[in-house]
C-alpha cells in the first residue's frame, strides 16, 4: 500500500512539474500575477510529493518488501540497518530518485528563502527548475521506476554489493548530489536572467549564496568520495582521475569559476555575458556527469551495472539542455551590457585569470574524459587516458594559478599596483627558494609542488596580517580589526590556505609514498619507512551478514590495525577491508591477502605520506565556503 | 577607455595561453595514453615493450599459480583463441576469480605481460566493456 502511495507522489510530482514549468513562465509572458504567483507553491507542493515518494521508497528498503523488484535486487534480511537505509540510493533507480528529491529541494528553497528576490525572476528560475524535475521525473517512471513490483516475491533478496556496505554509501552520493544538482539553481537564476535580458549587480548578489552553498557540497561531497576510495582497495587511491571522478571534478571547476566570476558581475558590474555562461556551462558539465555515471559508456572502477537505453534518455536531456540553453544564450546575451572594463592587474584581473586557467583545466579534464569514447567511436582503437595524461595537462595549467591565487588578493579593484602587491610578498618567496632549494634531490615537479604549497600558506597568512595591520599597531588592536572583518573575507582566506594544504598533502603523497609487499607469518617483523610492524595474529570471526579473517598488526608503540578479509554468503564475495593508522606524517596502510600456506599469508603495507592533509585541506576549503555563505551581507539575499 | 594596444596585447597573451594548453593536451596524448589489447591482438601487432599498455581477457580456469618470488602471482588469460601470461606482484582484487573478465595494466616483455596493476569492479557481473566488445567480433 505505501509503495503504491509513493508510486502516486511520484506522478503527482511530474504533474505539479509541468504545471510548474508552464503556468509561471505564461504568467510572465502575458503579466498575469495570479499566474505568476503560481510558481512558490507548486516548487514546495513538488518537493513534498517527492519527500512522501522517497521516504515509501526507503520505508519498503526498511521493511524489507522484497515484492518490490529494487528491494528484492539491492537488499536482504542480514543487512544492517544503516545499508537498508543507504542502499536506497545505491542502486540506479534509488539514486535518481535521490537526485529528483534534491532538485525539488533546491526548487522549493528558491521558493521560501527567494523572499527578496524580485517576483518574475523567481518565478522564471522556479520555472526552469521545475522544467528540469519534469525532465527526470518522465525518465524516472519511464525508464527507472523505483517501485516497480517483482511478483512472485522472493524469500530473501540478493543483497546490496559488498563493497557498498560501508559508511561511504550513506554519506558520499547524498552530499555529492547536493552540489550537483544544486549547480540547478544557478543554472535556472542564469535562465531567468536571459528571459529577462538583464543582468544587474544585484543579480549576482542574489545567485552567490546559491553557487556557494552548491559549491560547499560538491567540494564535501567529492572529499568523501576521495576519502572512501583511499580506503577501498582497487579503487585507485585517493584520486585516479577515472572518468566518473572526473565527472564530479569537472562542475567543480566550473563551479569554482563561476563563484569567482560573479564577484566581479557584483563588485565591478562587468564580465556577465560570461558568468551567465559559466553558469550554463556548470550545470551541463552536472548533466554530463550524471550521463558518464548512469551510462556506463566509459570504463570506470567506480561504475555500476549500467544500461544503455537510459544512457540514451540521459543523453538526450543533456543534449536538450546543452542545445536550448546555449541557443537562448546567442539569443538573448547579446541584450546584455557589460559596462566595467578593467585591467589586467587588478583584483578582477585577478578573478580573470583564476577563469581562464580553472575553465581550461576543465576543458583537459574533460577532452581526458572523452576522447577514449571519441576515438572508440570512430576508429577500432581502444585507449585509457589515466592519471599521466593529467598530470602532464591540468597540473602544469594549475601552477599559474596558484600564483594568481597568492598574489590576487594583495591587488585592489580597478587600480594598477602590482610592485606593491609583490612587495607583500617577498617572505614568502623567500621562503619557497628555502623549500625548494631543501628538497632538491627529489623529482624537480614535486619539489616545486611543495615549495608552492608553502608559498601559498604564507602568501594567505600575509594577506591576513595585512588587513588587521598586525605588528603596525598594538596586538590588542589587530585583535579587534580581526574580529571585525567580514566573514567572506575569512572565508577566502580559508578556502586559500585549504588549497595550500591540499597540495602540500597531494604532492607529498606522491613525493615520500612507499609500499612493501610480501609472505609473512605471524610473528614476522616488517620495516617500512622507519616504522617496526609486527604481523601479530591471524584470528577467525563473525560479523553480521559476513565471515571474516581479521589479521593483526601492531606498531612500535603498541598501536594495533586490524585489516580484514570478509566473505559475505548472500552475495558470494569477498571483500578486502584495509587496516589504518592515521597520523600527521604519512599514514600506515595494511592489507591482509589471501593466505598462501599454513599461517603464511600476503601482506602489503603502504606508507602513505602527509595523505591526511589532503582532505584537511579540502575540509578548510568548504569550511571557507561556508563562511562566505553565512556572511550576513549575504544572508540578506538568501 | 582602454587602449587597442592593451586589448591587442590581452588577446595575444589569451591565445599564446590556449595554444600552451593545447601543445600540452596533445603532447600529453603522445605520451601517456595507454592502449588496450586483447591477447590476440598481442600476439598479432607489434607492442612497443617500453610501453605501458592494457590488456584484457577471461581468467583461464586452473592458470593461477604463486611463486617464486614474495606475493608473484602468474595466470593466463585468455580470449577464446589466444592465451597470454600475466606476472604480477602483490594482491589481487576482491574480484578476481578463474573464469571471470580481468584487465591488466602494465609492459610486455618476452611474451609474458609484467602487470603493475590488476584490475576489476565494484559489479559482480563485469566484463570490462573493451573486453566485451572485443569478443562479440
Amino acid at each position: 500500500m505505501i509503495v503504491e502511495l509513493g508510486h502516486m507522489a511520484l506522478i503527482i510530482a511530474l504533474v505539479v512539474s509541468v504545471f510548474q514549468t508552464i503556468i509561471p513562465l505564461y504568467g510572465t509572458a502575458c503579466q498575469q500575477a495570479r499566474l505568476i504567483s503560481f510558481a512558490c507553491p507548486a516548487a514546495i507542493v513538488q518537493f513534498t510529493a517527492l519527500v512522501l515518494s522517497f521516504g515509501a521508497l526507503i520505508n519498503a528498503f526498511v521493511t524489507s518488501d522484497f515484492s518490490v523488484a529494487n528491494v528484492a535486487y539491492n537488499s536482504s534480511f542480514l543487512k544492517p540497518m544503516l545499508y537498508k537505509v543507504s542502499g536506497v540510493w545505491g542502486n540506479h533507480e534509488g539514486s535518481m530518485l535521490l537526485w529528483v528529491l534534491i532538485l525539488s529541494f533546491f526548487g522549493a528553497s528558491v521558493a521560501i528563502f527567494g523572499g527578496n528576490l524580485p517576483e518574475i525572476l523567481r518565478a522564471r528560475a522556479i520555472a526552469v527548475q521545475g522544467l528540469i524535475g519534469a525532465s527526470f521525473l518522465t525518465f524516472i517512471i519511464f525508464t527507472s521506476n523505483p517501485f516497480a513490483r517483482l511478483i512472485p516475491a522472493p524469500i530473501d533478496g540478493r543483497g546490496l554489493n559488498p563493497l557498498l556496505q560501508d559508511i561511504g554509501l550513506a554519506l558520499h552520493p547524498p552530499i555529492l548530489y547536493l552540489g550537483y544538482v544544486g549547480l540547478s539553481t544557478t543554472f535556472s537564476f542564469a535562465v531567468a536572467a536571459l528571459l529577462e535580458g538583464r543582468v544587474s549587480q544585484l543579480w549576482a548578489r542574489w545567485v552567490r549564496p546559491w553557487i556557494l552553498a552548491a559549491w560547499v557540497a560538491l567540494t564535501a561531497g567529492i572529499t568523501l568520495g576521495s576519502i572512501w576510495s583511499y580506503y577501498e582497495l582497487g579503487w585507485g587511491g585517493w584520486w585516479f582521475w577515472d572518468p566518473v571522478e572526473n565527472a564530479s571534478f569537472m562542475p567543480w571547476l566550473a563551479a569554482t569559476a563561476l563563484l569567482h566570476s560573479v564577484v566581479v558581475v557584483e563588485k565591478r558590474n562587468a564580465l556577465k555575458r560570461w558568468t551567465i555562461l559559466l553558469a550554463l556551462v556548470a550545470f551541463a558539465f552536472s548533466l554530463l556527469g550524471t550521463f558518464l555515471v548512469r551510462s556506463g559508456v566509459l570504463t570506470s572502477v567506480h561504475s555500476f551495472a549500467a544500461d544503455s537505453q537510459r544512457g540514451m534518455f540521459i543523453l538526450v536531456l543533456l543534449s536538450i539542455a546543452i542545445v536550448g540553453s546555449l541557443s537562448l544564450y546567442a539569443w538573448r546575451a547579446p541584450k546584455i551590457e557589460s559596462s566595467g572594463t578593467f585591467l589586467l592587474i587588478s583584483r578582477e584581473g585577478a578573478l580573470v585569470i583564476n577563469n581562464l586557467f580553472t575553465v581550461t583545466g576543465a576543458g583537459t579534464v574533460l577532452i581526458g574524459t572523452i576522447y577514449p569514447l571519441f576515438l572508440e567511436s570512430i576508429s577500432d582503437e581502444k585507449i585509457s587516458v589515466g592519471p599521466p595524461f593529467f598530470e602532464a595537462t591540468f597540473v602544469p595549467l594549475m601552477v599559474p594559478l596558484i600564483f594568481a591565487v597568492g598574489v590576487g588578493p594583495f591587488l585592489a579593484w580597478k587600480r594598477n599596483n602590482l610592485v606593491s602587491a609583490l612587495h607583500n610578498l617577498i617572505f614568502a618567496t623567500v621562503c619557497l627558494v628555502v623549500v625548494f632549494v631543501c628538497l632538491l634531490g627529489a623529482p624537480i615537479g614535486a619539489v616545486f609542488g611543495m615549495a608552492l604549497a608553502v608559498w601559498l600558506m604564507l602568501a594567505v597568512l600575509t594577506e591576513w596580517a595585512k588587513r588587521v595591520r598586525l605588528f603596525r599597531v598594538s596586538l590588542f588592536a589587530s585583535l579587534s580589526r580581526a574580529r571585525l572583518l567580514p566573514r567572506s573575507a575569512y572565508g577566502m582566506s580559508i578556502a586559500h590556505f585549504g588549497l595550500a594544504v591540499f597540495i602540500f598533502g597531494a604532492v607529498g603523497d606522491n613525493l615520500y609514498s612507499t609500499e612493501v609487499v610480501r609472505y609473512a607469518s605471524p610473528g614476522d617483523k616488517i620495516k617500512i619507512a622507519g616504522h617496526t610492524l609486527t604481523f601479530q595474529s591471524v584470528t577467525k570471526q563473525l560479523g553480521i551478514n559476513y565471515d571474516a579473517y581479521v589479521g593483526k598488526f601492531v606498531m612500535e608503540n603498541g598501536q594495533v590495525i586490524e585489516s580484514e578479509r570478509r566473505f559475505f554468503p548472500v552475495e558470494g564475495q569477498q571483500t578486502t577491508e584495509v587496516g589504518l593508522s592515521v597520523r600527521p606524517s604519512g599514514d600506515i596502510y595494511t592489507v591482509l591477502g589471501e593466505a598462501v600456506a599454513q599461517d603464511k599469508w600476503t601482506i602489503r603495507i603502504y606508507y602513505n605520506a602527509l595523505v591526511v592533509w589532503i582532505w584537511i585541506g579540502t575540509a578548510l576549503m568548504s569550511v571557507g565556503g561556508l563562511l562566505s555563505f553565512l556572511d550576513a551581507r549575504l544572508r540578506i539575499a538568501l | 577607455m582602454i587602449s587597442k594596444n592593451y586589448r591587442l596585447g590581452m588577446l595575444i597573451g589569451f591565445l599564446a595561453f590556449i595554444g600552451t594548453a593545447v601543445a600540452l593536451v596533445l603532447i600529453a596524448f603522445e605520451d601517456s595514453v595507454v592502449f588496450f589489447f586483447t591477447p590476440t591482438e598481442l600476439q598479432s601487432k607489434q607492442v612497443n615493450p617500453e610501453r605501458r599498455i592494457r590488456v584484457g581477457g577471461l581468467v583461464e580456469d586452473g592458470s593461477t599459480k604463486r611463486g617464486p618470488a614474495d606475493a608473484e602471482i602468474r595466470f593466463k588469460i585468455t580470449d577464446g583463441n589466444t592465451t597470454v601470461t600475466i606476472r604480477y606482484i602483490g594482491i589481487l582484487p576482491d574480484l578476481f576469480r578463474e573464469g571471470q573478465g580481468v584487465v591488466a595494466q602494465g609492459y610486455l616483455q618476452n611474451a609474458v605481460f609484467q602487470a603493475d596493476e590488476v584490475l576489476a569492479k565494484h559489479d559482480e557481473n563485469y566484463m570490462p566493456r573493451n573486453l566485451a566488445s572485443a569478443m562479440n567480433k
